[in-house]
């Protein structure tokens, strides 16, 4: 008998999370409550099982989440006894950074990538896990398992340190910390019918319902709260969408979708010709804008 | 055990998906100008795995740094980093994914030149199989020579050559006959046992995804086909146990687990084993998943094992059958690729992480390496970035170990500069030094020679090299003894001639004797390699 690839695919991110919580002396998980979180956080609890996790659960708030995710975000950690840390960059909110004006490059700068790090110093953390997968764009396809930080926070992608079979070399200095990437080798679709299979919770806005939204240029942006700022003309209309990602609202796009059921989504994924990321407005601020922020400290 | 699962709230539907697919990795091997990229490329768009508006980037893309003109680059699809578009070129271990109906795949995109010896390794490391490229109109080049060193080194079984830009050679089948046979020579000395070699067009299409009508003459698969459909022999499930304990999971008074990854074999409820180094015996009372206890688990699985008895088990020990114990040594013969820009300084300590262990490490000093194109050894002044060298590794005490052949995860190791952090070199361990416990009722040491097989050939060539020398000697003799009948110096010429003649020979065998002194120049001499 030999391990379905989801199996293998299990068997190995736990192994990486066991081998993180035994090599690294403070570690905590970032949480960011979407689809890949929800996987990560799972098979977190299955690494450790039956003892409870032996670390926290961070999230970087930059105040624009949707509603519905901060509130899946409290009960699901209620839910499975976990302690929760949830840091805002507040110098980011003194000054009044918003997604809208400034554009998405500086937002994201301070209230994502600021606050990150932010959070990692304050509380001293060398080992940060992540649910990036190498899939979903070109710049993390190189990205290590265990990638190392120098003391800024900063990703070097040539000097990267080999990781032959499953051998991770977790020696750092004071100072330095590294991001453990449990997914790696995960894709979209494993991700889904891991979920399905596994009947691991998520959160509704990946299910279609009526939502109200605007059209900017070419995504639709739903009208979480008031503080979406609507232009003269524009006017939210009801449109049956879900989300195939997740992070803020005013910069995540929905897509128009009748999937209200895993079934659903992964028959439409089968079919979709877009990928993923797609929806998220900051990948597109330039060529290779990715591999910038990550090489700023973005995860 | 479900107990511990919630009912899905949110989910409204719970129907089984069909995720039983198999896992294949592999690798793919070529220099930049073989076409690796548009091979994977190419791979990737068949098998329908790039979305709509990757194709979109990639048409913009196509336009600013491609190479082919107005047609897709697929190339692009696959050359991520920055730095890599400027030049052109691969500069890292890449890693690509894509399915096909039975089967998911994960590809490392290794580069080619030669500066890059560790990044393939590193990326042949967890491969199944290789894809090494030849270009048709160049064939066999010194670098597929190195390509096809390092997957054998790195113990990948499957091999399929693909002999890519045929169109470019008019899908030539005596181009591909050639290269078939010149290839497959180089795999018998290499111990690859499975190759399959494919003629291909990453830029047209040819026989990757469908048989191609240019090539009539081919009869085997394509390359997705055979990629799909290939049986990969997976041994460690039938060899013997072993578990590196990788976390000891208390959680409160009542519960002691022992947790890792099933490194080979498989274990039940109830069977006996064998705490090493320790050599503590205990019986397995459960083996526990957060999706409930199981009877039995196996290789690759991720478990948590608990015992019938307290004994003190930290990481980086393992747990074996009582009845068919792992290795266990203080030092071995390993093969060690360097991996760092700062050479091996024999008097530094590194530390050597292998299984679940990290340990302080003596390497003793080689004064030759593996010419990993001439397979032969050299005499080198240090051992520096990709230098492979066969070295006695010392660890500060007795660890479980196994020769990378008979089990990877506990025969394979990395070593770490202390002071730098930076990973210094992999080893691939050959034999075991020490006298090490089978079994209690089979006797005996493991102590195995590397067997390697350039270092065999040169053996035997010294050896026939000496014979011959011999038989040149003993009629050379003979003839001096014919012109000795009848003169007064004929005594004497005779002595000397055997004198010198004895003094060669015993020179030649001391050489055979010694193997590894064997000069390449004295190789190339008695076999015109």
């Amino acid at each position: 008998m030999s391990l379905t690839h989801l199996k293998k695919l299990e068997a190995e991110s736990i192994h990486i999370l066991r081998e993180t919580v035994a090599e690294c002396e403070k570690p905590v998980m970032m949480y960011s409550i979407g689809k890949d979180s929800a996987v990560m956080l799972h098979l977190a609890r299955k690494a450790f099982f039956p003892g409870r996790l032996p670390f926290p659960l961070l999230h970087v708030d930059t105040t624009w989440k949707f509603k519905e995710m901060i509130s899946f975000r409290d009960e699901t950690a209620r839910r499975i006894g976990a302690e929760l840390i949830v840091h805002t960059n507040q110098d980011g909110v003194k000054q009044g950074i918003t997604p809208f004006g400034a554009g998405s490059r500086i937002y994201t700068d301070v209230m994502k990538t600021e606050g990150l790090k932010q959070a990692l110093n304050l509380y001293g953390f060398d080992a940060a896990f992540g649910g990036a997968r190498r899939d979903e764009e070109k710049s993390r396809a190189k990205e290590r398992i265990f990638s190392f930080r120098n003391a800024d926070h900063r990703w070097d992608p040539k000097n990267q340190r080999p990781e032959p079979w499953k051998l991770y070399n977790t020696y750092k200095k004071q100072g330095e910390s590294i991001r453990v990437f449990p997914l790696s080798n995960w894709t979209e679709m494993d991700v889904w019918t891991y979920i399905q299979i596994e009947s691991i919770p998520v959160v509704p806005l990946y299910f279609a319902k009526p939502r109200p939204v605007v059209r900017r240029s070419g995504a639709l942006i739903m009208v979480d709260d008031q503080r979406l700022p609507l232009e003269p003309n524009e006017v939210p209309e009801m449109k049956t969408v879900r989300f195939r990602t997740l992070g803020c609202y005013p910069l995540t796009g929905a897509i128009e979708s009748e999937a209200d059921t895993l079934d659903d989504i992964l028959v439409e994924m089968r079919e979709s010709r877009s990928s993923e990321r797609q929806g998220r407005l900051i990948d597109h601020d330039g060529t290779a804008s990715m591999e910038k922020k990550k090489q700023e400290g973005y995860f | 055990m479900s107990n511990s699962r919630e009912s899905p709230s949110i989910l409204r539907s719970v129907h089984p998906a069909t995720p039983d697919k198999t896992l294949l990795r592999f690798i793919t091997c070529g220099s930049v100008d073989d076409g690796k990229s548009s091979l994977i490329g190419r791979i990737l768009f068949e098998s329908g795995s790039v979305p709509d508006d990757q194709l979109a980037t990639l048409a913009q893309d196509s336009k600013k740094f491609g190479t082919q003109g107005d047609n897709h680059d697929y190339a692009l699809l696959v050359d991520g980093l920055l730095a890599e578009r400027e030049q052109g070129i691969t500069i890292d271990v890449a890693y690509r994914y894509f399915s096909t109906r039975n089967r998911a795949f994960i590809v490392a995109d290794t580069p080619g030149h030669e500066q890059y010896t560790r990044n393939m390794a590193t990326g042949a490391s967890n491969a199944e199989l290789a894809i090494i490229l030849v270009d048709a109109r160049k064939g066999i080049l010194p670098q597929t020579r190195r390509h096809s060193f390092i997957v054998s080194m790195m113990g990948v079984k499957h091999v399929v050559v693909a002999i890519n830009k045929m169109d470019l050679v008019e899908y030539s089948p005596f181009i591909f006959n050639t290269i078939e046979k010149s290839y497959r020579e180089i795999a018998a000395s290499l111990n690859i046992p499975y190759v399959t070699v494919i003629p291909v067009s990453a830029l047209n299409g040819d026989n990757i995804a469908t048989r191609s009508d240019n090539t009539p003459w081919y009869h085997g698969p394509t390359l997705i086909d055979h990629l799909e459909t290939i049986e990969i022999s997976t041994s460690t499930s039938s060899a013997r146990f072993a578990l590196p304990v990788q976390w000891v999971n208390r959680p409160d008074a009542n519960f002691r687990g022992f947790s890792g990854q099933i490194a080979s074999g498989h274990v039940k409820h109830g069977d006996r084993i064998t705490v090493l180094p320790s050599k503590r015996d205990a019986v397995i009372s459960r083996i526990v998943t957060f999706d409930g206890d199981l009877d039995q688990a196996e290789a690759g699985q991720s478990v948590t094992l608990v015992l019938d008895r307290e004994i003190d088990i930290s990481r980086g020990d393992v747990l074996a059958l009582s009845d068919n114990l792992v290795g266990t040594a203080k030092s071995v013969e390993a093969q060690i690729l360097w991996m760092s820009a700062e050479p091996l300084q024999i008097e530094k300590s590194y530390l050597a992480k292998i299984g679940a262990v990290t340990l302080p490490v003596n390497i003793s000093r080689s004064e030759t390496a593996l010419d990993i194109e001439s397979f032969a050894e050299r005499s080198v002044p240090v051992i520096d970035l990709n230098t492979i060298f066969l070295s006695r590794v010392t660890f500060d005490r007795i660890i479980p170990v196994e020769r990378y052949d008979d089990m990877r995860d506990l025969g394979s190791f990395i070593l770490v500069d202390r002071i730098t952090h930076e990973v210094a070199a992999l080893g691939i361990v050959h034999a075991l030094e020490m006298p090490a416990i089978i079994n209690s009722s089979k006797s005996g040491t493991r102590s195995v020679r590397p067997t390697y097989e350039p270092l065999r050939r040169s053996y035997l060539k010294t050896a026939s090299f000496a014979a011959s020398s011999l038989i040149l000697g003993l009629s050379i003799t003979l003839l001096s003894l014919a012109l000795a009948i009848g003169t007064p110096y004929a005594i004497g010429i005779f002595a000397l001639v055997e004198i010198l003649l004895f003094f060669g020979l015993e020179r030649l065998w001391a050489r055979t004797n010694r193997g590894l002194q064997v000069e390449a120049s004295v190789l190339s001499a008695g076999e015109g390699i």
